[in-house]
């Protein structure tokens, strides 16, 4: 099944919002069926000690399951509050990267995200999420306050 | 426990005492690792003959993979081959970067000088030849260790050559052998790890301490063991009291220190570029018509076939156990990956070292063979950057350290699987690690490197034994897996 509508979430209230407007644009039948992703900051790249990497598979396990309970369950909540149905997933990876492989592999025909997370100097130097997305996504992305 | 014994008595300091009570134990130890044949004069070890027939079988048997899996290497680190599937695993950058700063350590800083100190400036050459043909071991030694990996009930997993032994020697209708010879190399680990991967880096990082701080005027120079217990503590804070910000901090600093250290090499012999051919001419000169004083061509051959097995520990059995923590369903892909590690730790970084002591000249100096080691290395970049010794202190430490941190982790799965799992094992052997680092640190060079060496070696006999008996198995995992990407079976994802 393919989504039409891909919701990137964290913990955050703006991706509740994000997650109420993709339930509202469902109910008008404007679009079909929605996915909500969160994102495991990872990087294949990154320099790990020998322990680590015993046990990264657990790990591994624990952090999709932590994000499952801590962030996507509420979100689903919200969707039904909202009169809504959604599908979720956890990936690993770079945040912007990650969705942007999601909403081309789905021929998804809308990325919504919420607007948080990064503030101060660390958006001023990386531009974070958002501007990242709305830079190079492959579809449309909408931005929710 | 040493800090109970009384600072000074009438049997002199600390150090001297250590150093009377096991200094020869090393030498004795030393001797019979190293048993040599004289073959026209010049003593053949037989042990380091052991190591490079080992690579030159594996690079014939393979049919010189390591050239012709070098691109692929590349591009399976790159992770072009990764499935999306399985991100957020360990990848093969991450498995290569983790065993390569077990690798890349003070052998390529120490053991360089140590080199060419003894054998002049062919022993480069040996040394860049030996790190070529170890990339076949290394490639045969980590596909087993995946292959034969043992997942653990919790789901963490255990690989490295005690595996591929006991296993791989099990499906071959060999289990006792099999059992022997990973016992064997599980003791010899822990002796590695007490020796190479702890004594030796103890050592030369406190001698590069007391070097920076004023020699023997310094006032640590009295003090080594005092270094040494400041090394322990931190140490002990890692692997006794899990404190994993010191490792994940080294971890970083470590891949940065080798940039600046690489880019140090790189100032010396771009900033001498008129002397970089007269030095390649002397270490060709040197490899092929070397003088009767180190025993002629076969001497530098020997010198540098030694320092860089210590140095790459291509067939020593180490390494099998960092790569095999990746996620794959192909154990050679890891092999093709774990080729790059003898590539990066001595034909690049080694033959960097080598280029810089040549170019200064300071392996010339009269002193340069009792000042072998770092303080050699030393003295050739201050020639060129005279404020890099404390840079290159602070290299030496931190190499060092991540050195220590690896090898106590090789130990400790040695341990775990002579001692079934027993969590008391672990932690006699982790505070039998930290009681090293300060007698390392306390003793002379020589019997360090000695003691050191012979450990290290130690384990390449059950080890490259398992290999020969196992290469069979190898060699037909790595062809069916080259067999499905050269059909495309296996396809690139990126």
């Amino acid at each position: 099944m393919s989504y039409d509508v891909v919701v990137g979430v964290d913990t955050s209230e703006a991706s509740g919002r994000a997650v109420r407007l993709a339930c509202q644009l469902q109910s008008t039948e404007l679009v079909g069926p929605v996915l909500l992703v969160h994102v495991v900051p990872w990087s294949p790249f990154s320099f790990a000690t020998p322990e680590e990497n015993e046990r990264r598979h657990i790990e591994r396990q624990k952090e999709i399951q932590a994000a499952e309970s801590q962030v996507l369950d509420p979100m689903l909540q919200i969707a039904h509050t909202s009169g809504g149905r959604a599908d979720t997933a956890v990936r690993h990876g770079d945040p912007v990267e990650v969705l942007e492989d999601i909403a081309r592999e789905e021929s998804a025909r809308l990325l919504i995200i919420g607007r948080t997370g990064d503030t101060g100097l660390r958006q001023r130097l990386f531009g974070g999420l958002p501007a990242h997305l709305v830079q190079s996504a492959p579809v449309p992305v909408v931005v929710v306050p | 426990m040493i800090g109970l014994v009384p600072l000074q008595d009438a049997g002199g300091s600390i150090d001297e005492r250590i150093q009377e009570t096991l200094g020869p134990i090393a030498d004795r130890v030393t001797s019979i690792v190293f048993y040599g044949v004289t073959v026209g004069g010049v003593e053949v070890r037989l042990i380091v003959v052991w190591l490079i027939a080992a690579a030159l079988f594996f690079t014939l048997y393979f049919g010189f993979l390591n050239v012709r899996g070098f691109t692929h290497a590349l591009d399976l680190v790159r992770g072009r081959y990764s499935n999306p599937q399985d991100a957020g695993e360990v990848s093969h950058f991450q498995a290569l970067a983790t065993a390569v700063s077990g690798t890349v350590g003070l052998g390529n800083i120490a053991g360089v000088a140590v080199a060419i100190a003894i054998g002049g400036p062919g022993a480069t050459f040996w040394m860049a030849f030996a790190g070529f043909l170890g990339m076949s071991s290394k490639m045969a030694e980590c596909t087993l260790g995946v292959k034969f990996r043992k997942e653990n009930p919790d789901g963490s997993v255990s690989g490295g050559p005690m595996y591929y032994l006991s296993r791989g020697l099990a499906e071959q209708g060999k289990p006792g052998l099999g059992r022997t010879l990973a016992i064997m190399f599980a003791i010899f680990c822990i002796g590695g790890a007490l020796g190479g991967g702890n004594m030796f880096q103890a050592n030369q990082a406190t001698q590069q301490i007391v070097n920076v701080t004023g020699g023997a005027d310094s006032p640590l120079d009295d003090l080594r063991w005092l270094v040494g217990l400041v090394f322990a503590i931190a140490v002990g804070a890692v692997i006794i009291g899990g404190i994993k910000s010191i490792a994940r901090v080294t971890e970083k600093l470590v891949p940065a220190m080798a940039v600046v250290y690489v880019t140090a090499c790189l100032a010396v012999i771009v900033g001498n570029a008129t002397l970089v051919p007269s030095a390649f001419v002397e270490i060709f000169a040197g490899a092929f018509a070397a003088d009767a004083a180190v025993g002629g061509v076969l001497g530098v051959l020997i010198v540098g076939f030694q320092r860089a097995a210590f140095s790459n520990e291509a067939g020593i059995g180490s390494a099998a156990i960092a790569h095999s923590a990746v996620r794959t369903k192909q154990p050679a892909t890891e092999g093709h990956v774990a080729l790059l590690e003898p590539f990066i730790d001595t034909i690049v970084i080694c033959t960097m070292t080598a280029l810089t002591i040549v170019i200064s000249g300071a392996w010339d100096d009269p002193d340069a063979p009792d000042l072998g080691g770092v303080s050699l290395t030393s003295r050739a970049f201050e020639s060129v950057l005279p404020w890099f010794p404390t840079v290159l202190a602070v290299a030496v430490v931190l190499f060092a350290f991540s050195t220590m941190i690896s090898w106590s982790y090789y130990g400790m799965k040695a341990t775990r699987y002579l001692a079934g799992d027993s969590p008391a094992a672990e932690n006699v052997f982790k505070l039998v690690f930290c009681v090293f680092v300060v007698i390392g640190a306390s003793l002379a060079l020589g019997p360090v490197i000695g003691i050191s060496d012979s450990m290290i070696f130690l384990m390449a006999i059950p080890n490259v034994l398992g290999l020969y008996l196992l290469a069979r198995v190898v060699k037909q995992e790595i062809m069916q897996y080259r067999a499905k990407v050269g059909s495309g079976e296996i396809v690139r994802t990126k």
